[in-house]
């Protein structure tokens, strides 16, 4: 599957240098109340881009540094990316508990250390069956899904797996 | 060749004489988990997969804790259709009103937890648990309901870090400076997908309730889980409260450590984490300038009675400073009897704190002590994120309760000593 994308990127901003965006900042506690994912959406980087939702557009890409998605287990911080139309984010590695909870809700995750290379708005190519990123500078291989996580996501992904399991 | 602590209980789990680093298992597992916030949405997926039951009601946990007393309709919405779930499905276990406490407080005082189990909760703290030597693990609210409905999950064998602690402890110092001091050295992805074990003479000498507090913040260095050596104070604990049988596992000699770190912990003062990593860390000494609106003891790090009776000692006979606000979360309604029954909470309200039902709260800027912006709080919490606990333009400094509750009395970050 091929994507095209505008590039986002957070927090160069702040002492976290891009790295360690943590789910608090995806999508703050103050709104986990809330399971509705047109809601949690119009709240995603809310601490660092209040604006985010209004200005993001279907299909742009979320790059990220080191341990993307640390932090709680909130299964709130993938479901609002998606929500705002996002499919995709990359970052160099992610933190276990999102590494499972995107995969889990539909939200592909390439590990490529791109932060750098990239810029802001840029619109960057991926091909997300090989990972071969296509950036303005450079183009880039991303370490393969694992294969177990290509199983899964072959069965349409765990919610599908079960379902069909129950089936059986 | 051997296997640690952690592979152990996997490998039993999931049926093998053996497992290694990297490997995938489906692993049977004696508990899940979920809370007000999490369960929501497990229980949207149980209806949208079609299951008619849970694979057991008495292993299937639900903790009321984050935004209960309900702070406002939706949340009040939320635990009515967990109550309405747990109902139907006869689950035995669902904590709310005046039974409720933390979460990782609570299920192990109430003896849901035991050595040797496999635990997975919808709440990244569930690796608190690794203090009674069980493999226990946070994930998101879709992976724990598939083993609500199968009894079993997948997971990929971890790499173990040791962390080989020996020395004697200095005063005040206690379990939570040491992982903050750890957190501080490896970063908050120093241990990314890795089990982390913590062993030596040093870790002997500590109170369960320091074992919980450094358990607890594995997943802050971005750990899979932590995990402890089972020895007669995990036993003492165990003992007539566990509600099932246990199983002793021990990490073999000749086990193998993808690293190990040597500590001495008579090095170790008391630490505080600065905005707005739990990584940021520096010695209470550098930081004596810094002025605070709001000192928070509790949470299922350092909500426990020994945080409890370090906050007494510190604030007997003293007052917290004009314009702090000093909250008090005793962790489980146990621990709030016992806090009330030794005279705890005279010394609380005679220094002017506020002392709160058990609730996860102001940790991650739910309620009962959101700050404003520009606001600052030292908190014996886990996240110093930023907007942890509330604006996106205040800030938490992390640290035991010695020094939150010095803090408050200081009106600014101090030494107990000072106090």
């Amino acid at each position: 599957m091929k994507l095209k994308g505008r590039v986002w990127k957070f927090g160069h901003n702040i002492d976290t240098d891009g790295h360690n965006i943590d789910t608090d900042i995806i999508i703050p506690a103050q709104y986990l109340a809330h399971t509705d994912p047109k809601v949690l959406g119009e709240h995603c980087m809310e601490p660092l881009h209040p604006e985010f939702h209004k200005k993001v557009k279907k299909g742009d890409i979320i790059v990220g540094g080191l341990n993307f998605g640390c932090g709680s287990s909130r299964e709130h911080a993938p479901i609002a990316i998606s929500a705002i139309g996002i499919p995709l984010v990359i970052a160099k590695t992610f933190a276990r508990i999102f590494y499972r909870n995107a995969f889990n809700k539909g939200l592909a995750l390439l590990e490529a250390d791109i932060d750098d290379v990239v810029e802001e708005g840029e619109e960057i190519e991926v091909d997300i069956s090989s990972g071969v990123i296509t950036c303005k500078k450079a183009v880039i291989q991303a370490k393969p899904i694992p294969p177990f996580m290509v199983e899964l996501i072959n069965h349409g992904g765990l919610v599908k797996y079960l379902k069909k399991k129950l089936e059986e | 060749m051997g296997m640690t602590i952690t592979e152990k209980i996997l490998a039993v789990h999931a049926g093998k004489d053996f497992v290694e680093p990297g490997e995938i298992i489906d692993a049977r597992i004696d508990l899940a988990l979920a809370n007000d916030i999490t369960a929501p949405l497990s229980l949207e997926e149980f209806d949208k997969v079609g299951a008619k039951k849970v694979f057991d009601p008495e292993k299937v946990v639900f903790v009321l804790d984050h935004f209960t007393p309900n702070k406002d309709i939706l949340s009040a919405g939320n635990c009515k259709k967990i109550r309405e779930f747990s109902k139907k499905h006869g689950i035995r276990y669902c904590f709310e009103g005046g039974e409720c406490g933390i979460e990782h407080a609570l299920l192990p005082e109430q003896g849901l937890v035991v050595p040797g189990d496999l635990v997975i909760g919808a709440d990244s703290h569930t690796c608190t648990y690794g203090a009674l030597g069980a493999f226990s693990t946070g994930m998101g609210s879709t992976d724990v309901t598939y083993g609500m409905v199968t009894g079993r999950i997948w997971l990929k064998v971890p790499e173990s870090i040791k962390f080989n602690c020996s020395g004697k402890w200095q005063k005040w110092v206690t379990g939570k400076d040491l992982i903050l001091n750890i957190i501080g050295m490896i970063g908050v992805d120093g241990a990314l997908y890795a089990a982390m074990e913590f062993e030596g003479g040093a870790i002997s000498a500590l109170s369960m309730d320091s074992r919980f507090s450094i358990a607890n913040m594995a997943i802050e260095a971005g750990g899979k889980n932590g995990i402890f050596k089972v020895d007669e104070k995990t036993l003492a604990y165990v003992k007539g409260r566990g509600k099932r049988p246990y199983t002793v596992y021990e990490s073999d000699k000749d086990a193998s450590y993808m690293k190990v770190y040597e500590i001495d912990v008579s090095k170790i003062g008391l630490k505080v984490a600065c905005p707005s990593l739990p990584s940021n860390v520096k010695d209470v000494g550098e930081l004596e300038h810094i002025e605070i609106d709001q000192s928070v003891i509790g949470s299922c790090t350092n909500g426990r009675i020994e945080d409890l009776e370090i906050t007494a000692e510190i604030l007997k006979g003293k007052k917290v400073a004009k314009h702090v606000r000093c909250i008090i979360i005793p962790a489980t309604p146990t621990i709030y009897g016992e806090a009330l029954k030794r005279g705890f909470f005279g010394i609380f309200l005679e220094a002017g704190c506020i002392i709160s039902p058990p609730t996860c709260g102001p940790c991650l800027g739910g309620h009962m002590g959101v700050l404003a912006k520009g606001e600052r709080a030292i908190a014996t919490t886990n996240r110093n994120f930023i907007g942890r606990m509330g604006h996106s333009e205040s800030e938490v400094y992390l640290s035991g309760a010695a020094v939150a509750a010095a803090s408050a009395i200081k009106g600014r970050i101090a030494h107990p000593e000072e106090a």
